[in-house]
C-alpha cells in the first residue's frame, strides 16, 4: 500500500499518525511545497517574537518521519492529481503514483484588489514560516505597521511586533475586532485591551489607494507606515481536488470519512468543509485541532479501519497581549453573560443544551468542560447546568454520571 | 458573651515557620479552632473551643501545630484544685450537670500496673510461640460438669450453645448513634475477619450489618432500642446490659439531635427524640427476674444462643455475679469503673464504681467457692488497655476479655473525651455525615485487624515465657502473678502473692 | 494502567492533595520551604466542593486524549500512557484548556500563566507514587490499575 499526502502540517501529520496506528509498513510520501519539516503555524508569531525557537516550533519531533518511515519531497508542489491513474504530478516534472491518497493542502491568504498595492515594496502576508522570516528580516525598532484585517491572523502579527516597539495601525472593513470569533462586547473588551498596548484600529473602512509609504483609506484618513500586513481573509486551497474534477464547495467536500467525491482521495484540514453540529450544517473550519483530528481519521479510513469525523464545530483557544480567549460553538440562542469590563463570559443555550460559549480573561479556566457539553450532546436534563453555568465543573454531573467520567476517562473524547 | 471565670483549657501553639496557610486543620475542626485572618494573612485560633482531640496535629501537613495545656496556673491548691474550681465555675454558668465522656481519668490505682508476669525458668520450660503451637480459641459459655463420648470417639453429652473466639479478645458494646456507622461497620468487618464478636450496644442493629450476624453481640438493654425477633435471631449471642461501667446505677440518654434517619430506623424511635435507657429494666427487680428475660430471650431464639448479663462492677459485684451465675445465663460481663461510654455525668463516672482487677478476682474466687465457675464464662471490660493487661485479667480468672477504648484508638480516638459533643473529629463519635466520612472503614477495619493480631502476638509470647501454650492453661492461673507494692488486704483481694514471695 | 481515582465518599474537601501536589512538584526538599520561598508548583489537582460531597480531579490520561490530539505545537505527548507536558513547546495557547473535558489542564499562574501544566502521575518529580496518593488523608485518593484498557 501506498500513500501520498500532500501537505506536511497538522492535516497531513494527522494521517500519517492515522495511518500508522493499523499499518506499520506501508509507504508514505509526504508531498509540500515548503522546505521545511513540519511545524507548528501558529507559532510564527511566537517565533516572531523571540518566544519560541524554530527548533521549538517543531509540531512533532525531529525523528518523526524515520520513526513513522515516510518519505519527505518537500520543496516541491504538486501540479495536479489523476484520480484515474492514481497519480500526482509535480511542478518539477515528476509523477508520483498512489493508491490513497490526502489532500491536506491547507489554505492560502486572500488579498482582494487594491489600488496601488504593487507600489509598495514592503508587504507581507503572515501564515507560513517563510512569511515570518520575511516580517523579521524587514522590522526595525520603531517600525509603522499597517495591519490590514482586525481577525487572528493581523493582531497574532501585532502582538508578536509589539516587541518590535512598532507603531501599529489596524483598518478592517468590519465594523468591530475579531467579528469571527468574539460578539460586540467581547470584542469591545478586546479592542479596548489592545489599544490600551498602544496599537490604534480604524474600523468601518478600507484601503482605498496605496502608495509605497501611504494609505489612503476609504474614509479619508491616511496612513503612513514602514510596512504592511495583510491578513483579510485566507482561502482553502481546492483547485487541486477541483481540477481532478472532485466535489467543491467552499472547501473541498468530503463524507464523514473524509474521503472526496474521488475514488481513493481523501482530504482533511483548512482546504475542507466539515459539518459544524453547533449550526447543523457545512463551513470551513478553519483551525488546527480539527485539521488533525481530520487527518487521524482519513489515515484510518486510507488504512482500511473504519473512522468517523464527528460532532465538529468552531472552537478557538487564543491570547492576545496577554488576554486570553476561549470560544466554541454558535452564539444563536439564550444567552447568559457575566462580565466585569475585562473579563467576559458568555454561555448560550438553546433547546436545553450548551451550544456555545465566549469565555475572556478568568473565566477561561476549565473551559473543557463547557466544550464536552457541546460535543456529548448534554442537556440541561442531564446534568446542573445552574451550577455549570456559574463555573464548569464535574460537580454539575450527577453521581452517576461523573463517577463514569472520572472513572473511565479512557475513551475517546473527541 | 459574658465572662466565663475559666481559661482555655488547652493552647494551640502554631510554628509560624513552618505553616504554609494550607488551612486544613480550619477544615478539619469541628469546634472551628482555627480560621484564617486575612488581615493578618495568618492562622489564628479561638483556644477556647479546642478539646485536644489532636486532628489538626496529626494531619498538619508541616507538622506546625501543637496543642498543650494552657500553663496559665490559678492560685497553687492542694484542696480546690484547679479543675475542681473550674468545674464549679463552669456549674455556676450553666447549673446544670456536668458531663463527660470515655473512660474515668482520675488517678486512682491501676491495679495492672501493680501485677507483674512470671517467666520459666530451666524447669518447666518456656515454649517459642514462633516454632511451637500456641492456642489462644477460646469458648464461652456454660461448661458441662461432665463429657462422655460415643464409641466412635464424639461427643455424647448435650452442650449448651457457645462463642467461638480464635482470640480471647472481643469489641465491648458501642452503640449505633453513640458512634457513627461507618465505626460499626469497622468493628463489624473487624470481628469477622478476626473470628471473633462485636457488640451492638443498645441502640439495635443497622440493616446494612445483617451480614455480619454470625460474629454480631446483639444488646437488650433497659430502652429495649431495636429489639425485635430479626435481630435478636441475627446475633451469635445476646448480651443483657444491666449496667456499664463508667456509670453503674444510672441510665443513658442520647440526644434527639444524634437521632437522625438511620438511627432513629435502626432503634426504632421517632427522629429527633431523645432515646432514653432509663435507669434500671423496669421489669427486673430481683435475680428471678432477670432468669424471665434471659429465658424469654432462649425461648425466642430456640436455646441456640447463649445469653451474656453484663453487669457494672460495684461493691458487691461477687454476690451479684453468684446470682447471674443461677440464674440461667451462660456469660457474665463485667464492667469496670474505668469503662467508656459516650456520654455520662462527670461525678458518675469518676466516683461510683470499682476497679475491675479487684472485681475480676473477687467474682471468679467467688463462683469457685460456690462451684458455679463452670455454669458462666466471665468476660471483663472496662480498661484493659494492652495485651499484658488482658494475659493478668485472664491469669486473674477471665475468660476472654471486651476491649472498646483501644478499638477507638485503633480508629483514631485520640481520648478529648468530647463524645458527648456529637462533633467528633475523628467520625466515630458523632452522626454528622460530613463527620462520619472522615472515618474510613477500609482503613479503619484493617487497623482493628492489625491491633488484635499485634496484642495476639503479645499474648502468645508472654504465656510461651510462663511455659503456657493455650488460654486454657492460664485462665485463673493466679501463681503467675505477683503483686507489687500492694497491701496484704489488695493481695488478698487479688488472690495473689507479692512480688518475692 | 494505573491511574488516580477518587472516591467522593471518602474526600473530606481538605485540600491537602493539592498541597502535596504543589510540594511534590516544587523541587524544595520541605515542603515548609516549598511554600515559604515561594517554590510551590501550580498544583494539577483540584478539589470541588459541593457541601455533602467532595472530590479532587486529576488528569485521567485517556488513551485517546484530545488535548494530545488537539495541541497545536507538540507540547503535550504521551509517554507509555502518562500524557505529559513539554514546557519549554507550550506557548500557552490553551487549547488544551479548551479540550480537557474533564477541566484538569491548569493554568500555570506560577509563570504567569506562560505555560499551562498538568499532573503526569508524579513521573517527573522525585515521590514516586503520586503525592495526591501518599497525602489523602483518608485513602479517598487511590492509585490503581482499574483494567479499561
Amino acid at each position: 500500500m501506498k500513500y501520498v499526502i500532500i501537505g506536511n502540517s497538522a492535516a497531513g501529520i494527522g494521517t500519517v499518525e492515522g495511518i500508522r496506528e493499523y499499518d506499520k509498513d506501508g509507504e508514505i510520501v509526504i508531498i509540500s511545497d515548503e522546505k521545511y519539516d513540519t511545524y507548528s503555524r501558529p507559532l510564527i508569531s511566537y517565533i516572531l517574537k523571540g518566544q519560541v525557537t524554530e527548533e521549538n516550533m517543531r509540531y512533532r519531533n525531529a525523528d518523526f518521519y524515520e520513526k513513522n518511515k515516510v518519505t519527505k519531497m518537500l520543496g516541491k508542489r504538486v501540479a495536479s492529481i489523476n484520480a484515474d491513474k492514481k497519480e500526482v504530478s509535480l511542478e518539477s516534472g515528476e509523477t508520483v503514483s498512489y493508491d490513497k491518497l490526502m489532500v491536506a493542502t491547507g489554505s492560502k491568504p486572500f488579498v482582494p484588489p487594491m489600488t496601488g498595492l504593487d507600489r509598495v515594496a514592503k508587504k507581507f502576508s503572515f501564515m507560513k514560516l517563510d512569511d515570518e522570516k520575511a516580517v523579521k528580516e524587514a522590522v526595525f525598532d520603531g517600525a509603522r505597521v499597517l495591519i490590514v484585517g482586525a481577525g487572528l491572523i493581523g493582531l497574532k502579527a501585532a502582538e508578536a511586533l509589539e516587541h518590535y516597539n512598532a507603531k501599529m495601525t489596524v483598518v478592517d472593513l468590519a465594523n468591530r475586532i475579531l467579528p469571527s470569533i468574539l460578539d460586540e462586547d467581547a470584542s469591545e473588551i478586546m479592542q479596548k485591551h489592545i489599544e490600551s498596548k498602544g496599537v490604534k484600529f480604524i474600523l468601518n473602512t478600507s484601503v482605498s489607494e496605496f502608495t509605497e509609504n501611504t494609505a489612503t483609506l476609504a474614509n479619508g484618513e491616511t496612513v503612513e507606515f514602514d510596512m504592511v500586513i495583510l491578513a483579510v481573509g485566507v482561502r482553502p486551497n481546492t483547485e487541486l481536488v477541483k481540477d481532478a474534477g472532485g466535489n467543491v464547495g467552499r472547501g473541498i467536500i468530503t463524507d464523514n470519512k473524509q474521503l472526496t467525491s474521488l475514488k481513493d482521495v481523501y482530504a482533511a484540514g483548512d482546504c475542507t468543509e466539515s459539518y459544524d453540529i453547533s449550526i447543523d450544517g457545512n463551513r470551513i473550519l478553519a483551525i488546527l485541532p480539527n485539521a488533525h483530528n481530520q487527518g487521524v481519521v482519513a489515515g484510518k479510513n486510507m488504512a482500511g479501519k473504519e473512522a468517523y469525523y464527528l460532532n465538529a464545530f468552531p472552537m478557538n483557544a487564543i491570547g492576545f497581549f496577554g488576554l486570553h480567549i476561549i470560544t466554541a460553538g454558535s452564539y444563536d440562542g439564550e444567552a447568559m453573560v457575566e462580565t466585569d469590563g475585562v473579563n467576559y463570559k458568555k454561555l448560550v443555550v438553546k433547546d436545553k443544551q450548551l451550544k456555545g460559549f465566549i469565555l475572556m480573561g478568568k473565566y477561561i479556566e476549565r473551559a473543557g468542560i463547557y466544550t464536552s457539553l457541546i460535543r456529548e450532546h448534554i442537556t440541561a436534563d442531564e446534568c446542573d447546568y445552574e451550577l455549570m453555568m456559574k463555573a464548569p465543573q464535574m460537580m454539575a454531573f450527577n453521581r452517576e454520571r461523573r463517577n463514569d467520567k472520572l472513572a473511565g476517562g479512557v475513551g475517546n473524547e473527541n | 458573651m459574658s465572662v466565663n471565670y475559666f481559661p482555655a483549657e488547652f493552647e494551640v501553639l502554631r510554628n509560624t515557620d513552618k505553616c504554609i496557610k494550607c488551612r486544613a486543620c480550619e477544615r478539619q475542626c469541628a469546634n472551628e479552632v482555627h480560621f484564617y485572618d486575612a488581615d493578618f494573612d495568618k492562622m489564628l485560633t479561638h483556644d477556647d473551643q479546642c478539646v485536644d482531640c489532636q486532628r489538626c496535629v496529626t494531619i498538619c501537613p508541616t507538622g506546625a501545630l501543637k496543642i498543650h495545656k494552657n500553663p496559665n496556673e490559678f492560685r497553687q491548691n492542694y484542696n480546690y484544685t484547679q479543675q475542681i474550681m473550674t468545674e464549679n465555675y463552669r456549674q455556676a454558668g450553666t447549673g446544670a450537670v456536668l458531663l463527660s465522656s470515655m473512660g474515668n481519668p482520675l488517678p486512682y490505682p491501676v491495679y495492672w500496673d501493680k501485677i507483674l508476669i512470671n517467666a520459666s525458668q530451666v524447669t518447666n520450660p518456656s515454649i517459642d510461640p514462633l516454632r511451637e503451637p500456641m492456642e489462644t480459641k477460646v469458648f464461652l459459655g456454660k461448661k458441662p460438669d461432665k463429657v462422655t463420648f460415643n464409641k466412635d470417639g464424639s461427643v455424647n453429652t448435650k452442650l449448651d450453645p457457645h462463642l467461638e473466639l480464635s482470640v480471647p479478645i472481643m469489641f465491648s458494646a458501642m452503640s449505633y448513634g453513640s458512634i457513627s456507622k461507618n465505626a460499626h461497620e469497622s468493628l463489624a468487618r473487624a470481628a469477622t475477619e478476626l473470628g471473633t464478636y462485636y457488640n451492638t450496644g443498645e441502640g439495635g442493629l443497622h440493616k446494612d450489618f445483617y451480614q455480619y450476624g454470625a460474629n454480631t453481640i446483639v444488646q437488650v438493654a433497659s430502652g429495649r432500642f431495636g429489639v425485635f425477633k430479626d435481630y435478636l435471631e441475627t446475633g451469635a449471642a445476646i448480651e443483657i446490659k444491666m449496667g456499664q461501667g463508667a456509670k453503674p446505677g444510672i441510665g443513658g440518654h442520647l440526644p434527639g439531635a444524634k437521632i437522625r434517619e438511620d438511627v432513629s430506623k435502626t432503634r426504632m424511635i421517632p427522629m429527633g427524640t431523645d432515646a432514653i435507657s432509663p435507669a434500671p429494666h423496669h421489669d427486673i427487680y430481683s435475680i428471678e427476674d432477670l432468669r424471665q428475660l434471659i429465658y424469654s430471650l432462649k425461648e425466642a431464639t430456640e436455646y441456640k444462643k447463649p445469653i451474656i448479663v453484663k453487669i457494672a462492677a460495684v461493691h458487691n459485684v461477687a454476690a451479684i455475679a453468684s446470682g447471674i451465675a443461677r440464674s440461667g445465663a451462660d456469660i457474665i460481663a463485667i464492667d469496670g469503673f474505668r469503662g467508656g461510654t459516650g456520654a455520662a455525668p462527670t461525678r458518675i463516672r469518676d466516683n461510683v464504681g470499682i476497679p475491675i482487677e479487684l472485681a475480676l478476682a473477687s467474682v471468679d474466687q467467688r463462683l469457685r467457692d460456690e462451684g458455679i465457675r463452670n455454669n458462666v464464662s466471665v468476660v471483663v471490660a472496662g480498661s484493659v488497655r494492652s495485651a499484658s493487661d488482658a494475659v493478668k485479667a485472664i491469669a486473674l480468672g477471665a475468660d476472654a476479655i471486651y476491649i472498646a477504648t483501644p478499638a477507638l484508638l485503633a480508629m483514631g480516638c485520640h481520648l478529648c473525651r468530647s463524645c458527648h459533643g456529637g462533633k467528633c473529629n475523628w467520625g466515630i463519635a458523632t452522626q454528622r455525615p460530613d463527620l462520619v466520612k472522615r472515618l474510613n472503614p477500609d482503613v479503619a477495619y484493617k487497623r482493628l485487624v492489625n491491633l488484635v493480631h499485634a496484642w495476639d502476638h503479645e499474648i502468645k509470647e508472654m504465656m510461651g515465657g510462663m511455659g503456657i501454650n493455650s488460654i486454657e492453661a492460664l485462665r485463673g492461673n493466679r501463681l503467675m502473678l505477683r503483686g507489687i507494692g500492694l497491701t496484704d488486704r489488695e493481695l488478698k483481694i487479688l488472690g495473689i502473692a507479692h512480688a518475692g514471695e | 494502567m494505573k491511574r488516580v481515582y477518587v472516591n467522593e465518599d471518602r474526600c473530606l474537601g481538605c485540600h491537602l492533595c493539592e498541597f502535596y501536589c504543589s510540594f511534590a512538584n516544587s523541587g524544595a526538599d520541605d515542603m515548609a520551604k516549598a511554600f515559604k520561598l515561594d517554590m510551590a508548583a501550580t498544583p494539577r489537582i483540584k478539589v470541588e466542593e459541593g457541601g455533602d460531597i467532595n472530590f479532587a480531579v486529576s488528569c485521567r490520561h485517556c488513551s485517546d486524549p484530545s488535548c494530545v490530539n488537539n495541541c497545536i505545537t507538540g507540547a503535550l505527548s504521551v509517554h507509555d500512557g502518562v500524557i505529559e507536558i513539554d514546557e519549554s513547546r507550550c506557548v500557552g495557547c490553551y487549547t488544551c484548556v479548551l479540550s480537557c473535558p474533564y477541566g484538569c489542564i491548569v493554568i500555570d499562574k506560577k509563570n504567569g500563566g506562560k505555560t499551562i501544566t498538568k499532573c503526569e502521575l508524579c513521573t517527573r518529580n522525585s515521590q514516586g507514587e503520586p503525592a495526591c496518593v501518599k497525602g489523602c488523608l483518608n485513602s479517598a485518593i487511590v492509585f490503581e490499575e482499574r483494567g479499561e484498557d
